[in-house]
């Protein structure tokens, strides 16, 4: 199978962009070289993952209590951590870079974005690296990837690229980043899925087909034998990252969406999970040897409810978790200051308090990584940020 | 709330909204855009005889082995692929930005009423022409005209064996023992004037097709060439055409009859409201479409104009599909997508944006099943297959489009006053913005009009 997709990539239509102001519909070619040695991947989790359920905080007496149905700590299958932390059982292929000192987490950490918890404002806000409370963006509306590119000598046009459908906000901007899109690419989310099966089920001409069609649309197996329209996951967009990142590129990023889970989250956060643990893996293994000088960081738009709701779900909610791996990292630590899930600990009485701020930890990675002067983050790539002291995320 | 007529205007009569919220108007702006006669336009005919001709010559060559052939070859296609994505470009263009939406809708209607399954070289070169020459010029004007100039292109004459009927008692037919091929005949009674339920007999097919003979094709265009048509007079519903010598006069009085047929007043006009409208008609509405078209000689603004006019016209009820190329038209203009946007796409993305997707969607570019044309059912574009490609599609586009598009705003300007509360409440808990945008387009909402 990697075999196979991989030399779909090869020979599919790989085409490297950079013009902000081209139509989407094109795909324009440009090839040059890079600067360092030292690579970053971005992964955006969209849909806001939960870092309750991914990084399970075992050691506060008051989890289980909030989400009795969810699959917490052993006996759900989780893997303990630092004895306090433990990882959702799906991603427990993960381990081996735990041990190794290749994965790390940062937890109860959020952007400054508060209260409306809408995912588009969120994961704009998570994306343009400033901004305020309200979601409101920096006045250039473009992304701190690309702001932090403007900074590194040497940047060309295929030292940062985005692997997926369209130019994130991320990657956003005036400086040159290229983009590809696999002719093989992520599906629609669960979560909208539900969402069209619901409006498709209130028009008779649509519900006799719609069954049928949303799981072809998602690659799935239908019964009948009719052949799925494709195979969707983040695989190939690890695969491809990885060999970009093997070649010219220094920086890339992708999304990998379907985090969403108002309900029945024990089954729908397997899937987004599996996509992550397989996602990482795959940059580990196709990095070979660069991926001693590679950091990912998967983050999320902010967390979900702490209590699990009527439906087996979580709802919108403030702080979460983020995602760090690679050979660049110090890894096995889970980064942060734990508020607590007691009476009176959480925020608005709902969600998990925020106590430090995810652009910080970026922040200290794009610094660690690229050399950027502390004064130059503060002002360009993440403006109204503090850096603080340092986390020591990288070793 | 339910739809404003303004809204239905470009939704029902036209490929959709876009962001621009330019509207075509009400009745009179769409029958006034109408008023200019549309040129002919693209390749010239000759043009495209030469390059199938370079192409049919290359591939003798090849198989002959002559020295070079395989080269000759390769460029030869590679002229007629370019020529098949200069045509695909610009009948999207039209489509995506064209000035006036409602003459497209019905260039496309046309087209299909005298639809032309592409599938060799020569009707891939050639139907493009048909649709630029002989329909695009009389949508505005006349039917008989229309009729005349698709039932002498050389598209529809190779297309239902015209150029290959021979009448037996003419020069060629004794001296080679040929005849007649009775296929173009029928169809103009059955598909494109008359209709299948009208009164006609096999032997009014059978002279009608005598009639025909003599009708063909060279590199410039259509020839008639007396030495293969039938002498003598034929009968053709009752009425004779022709004398003792062939001529063409006589097969253009004979198209001109039966384009103002009753029969073919009522087969078009049903026709008319089942694509645009669809359901059962209204009481009387056919009939009103139908006398204006006979009242007016088959002027087709006329038609059009009591087409219009009926009540269901203009109901908020949505009673049909888009069609896949409906769709997608439908969807990039939604995206802001222009004309110019269009002109600029290269082969690869206009494969992978329209030609893969209308073929998963079940409608094959320029390859209708047969020369009646695409089907008008509903049910049948929305398959299991065919709506899992228009979701694939919403979604793939989405995510191309996700970073320039606020989804509150896009649901707004992609259904206007045909934002239903359901649609609203899926768009606002979607988890991304591509998810969004990707469930405004597969919607329901979007997809009838």
């Amino acid at each position: 199978m990697p075999d196979l997709s991989r030399r779909r990539l090869l020979t599919g239509s790989v085409a490297i962009g950079c013009s902000a102001a081209a139509s989407p519909l094109l795909t324009p070619v440009t090839l040059a070289s890079a600067p360092g040695e030292n690579r970053l991947v971005v992964i955006v989790l969209r849909g806001a993952m939960d870092g309750l359920d991914v990084v399970q905080p075992l050691g506060d007496a008051a989890l289980t209590g909030l989400r009795p149905g969810f699959d917490i700590g052993e006996a759900g299958g989780a893997q303990d951590l630092d004895g306090y932390f433990a990882l959702h059982g799906e991603a427990a292929d993960l381990m081996p870079l735990w041990r190794a000192g290749e994965l790390s987490f940062a937890h109860a950490v959020s952007t400054p974005y508060r209260d409306k918890r809408s995912h588009f404002d969120g994961q704009d806000l998570l994306e343009n690296g400033g901004g305020d409370a309200t979601g409101t963006l920096t006045e250039g509306r473009d992304g701190w990837l690309n702001r932090m590119l403007t900074l590194v000598p040497g940047t060309r046009s295929d030292t940062a690229i985005a692997v997926g459908r369209s130019q994130p906000l991320i990657l956003s901007g005036s400086a040159p980043a290229g983009s590809w899109s696999p002719e093989t690419d992520l599906d629609l989310s669960a979560q909208a899925e539900l969402l069209l099966a619901d409006l498709y089920a209130s028009d008779p001409l649509f519900a006799s087909a719609a069954e049928t069609a949303i799981a072809l649309s998602a690659g799935r197996d239908v019964p009948g034998g009719m052949s799925p329209a494709k195979a969707g996951q983040a695989v190939p967009l690890a695969s491809f990252a990885a060999e970009r990142l093997n070649e010219e590129a220094r920086i890339a990023a992708f999304s990998i969406g379907g985090w969403d889970s108002h309900r029945r989250q024990k089954t729908v956060i397997r899937r987004p999970l599996r996509e992550l643990t397989a996602a990482l893996l795959t940059l580990k293994s196709e990095l070979g040897r660069n991926w001693e000088r590679t950091t990912v960081l998967a983050m999320t738009e902010f967390g979900r409810t702490a209590r699990e709701n009527g439906v087996a779900g979580t709802d919108h909610g403030t702080g979460g978790a983020m995602v760090m791996a690679g050979g660049a990292l110090r890894g096995r630590r889970v980064h942060g200051d734990w508020p607590g899930l007691g009476e009176g600990d959480l925020y608005e009485d709902r969600d998990l308090r925020p106590t430090g701020d995810i652009r910080r930890y970026a922040a200290w990675t794009v610094r660690g990584l690229f050399g950027l002067e502390r004064s130059e983050i503060e002002r360009v790539v993440f403006p109204g940020v503090d850096l603080g002291a340092n986390p020591k995320i990288l070793s | 709330m339910a739809l404003t007529e303004r809204d239905l205007a470009d939704i029902r009569w036209g490929y959709g909204l876009s962001p621009s919220g330019r509207s075509q108007g009400g009745t009179e702006a769409m029958l006034a855009a109408l008023a200019p006669t549309d040129a002919a336009e693209g390749t010239p005919f000759p043009e495209r005889a030469q390059l199938l001709r370079d192409f049919v010559e290359a591939r003798r060559n090849a198989r002959q082995q002559v020295d070079g052939a395989a080269d000759a070859q390769k460029s030869a296609q590679a002229a007629l692929r370019r020529q098949y994505f200069v045509d695909l470009r610009a009948d999207l263009a039209r489509a995506v930005g064209g000035g006036s939406p409602f003459r497209e809708r019905l260039t496309a209607f046309w087209a299909d009423h005298f639809a032309v399954r592409a599938s060799s070289a020569r009707l891939r070169v050639f139907a493009p022409d048909l649709v630029a020459r002989a329909i695009r010029p009389h949508v505005g004007g006349r039917f008989p005209d229309m009729l005349l100039a698709v039932a002498t292109h050389p598209a529809m004459l190779d297309y239902l064996d015209q150029s290959t009927s021979i009448g037996p008692g003419s020069q060629v037919g004794q001296r080679r023992g040929r005849g007649l091929n009775e296929n173009l005949a029928r169809e103009i009674l059955e598909l494109h004037t008359l209709g299948v339920d009208a009164d006609y007999a096999q032997k009014d097919v059978r002279e009608f097709a005598e009639l025909l003979t003599g009708m063909t094709f060279d590199d410039a265009g259509f020839r008639f060439r007396a030495q293969i048509a039938e002498p003598g007079a034929e009968t053709v519903l009752g009425t004779r055409y022709g004398g003792r010598r062939a001529e063409f006069g006589a097969v253009v009085d004979a198209l001109v009859d039966l384009a103002l047929r009753p029969d073919t007043a009522r087969h078009l006009a049903g026709k008319l409201i089942e694509h645009f409208v669809g359901g059962p008609p209204e009481r009387g509405h056919l009939d009103r479409v139908a006398d204006a078209y006979l009242a007016s000689d088959g002027d087709l603004a006329v038609t059009y104009r009591a087409l219009l006019a009926g009540e269901a016209a203009w109901s908020p009820e949505l009673r049909k599909v888009k069609t896949p190329f409906e769709f997608i038209v439908a969807g990039l203009r939604a995206f802001g997508v222009t004309a110019d946007d269009v002109s600029k796409l290269r082969p690869r993305e206009l494969t992978r944006t329209v030609l893969r997707p209308l073929a998963a969607m079940g409608q094959p570019y320029m390859m209708p099943p047969g020369p009646d044309g695409w089907s008008e059912d509903p049910g049948d574009w929305i398959s299991a297959s065919g709506l899992a490609a228009r979701i694939l599609w919403a979604r793939e586009t989405a995510g191309r489009f996700e970073a320039r598009q606020t989804p509150a705003r896009f649901l707004e300007t992609t259904l206007g006053s045909g934002v239903t509360p359901e649609v609203a409440r899926a768009t606002r808990r979607a988890e991304s913005r591509a998810d969004a945008l990707a469930i405004v387009l597969a919607s329901p909402e979007f997809n009838r009009r």
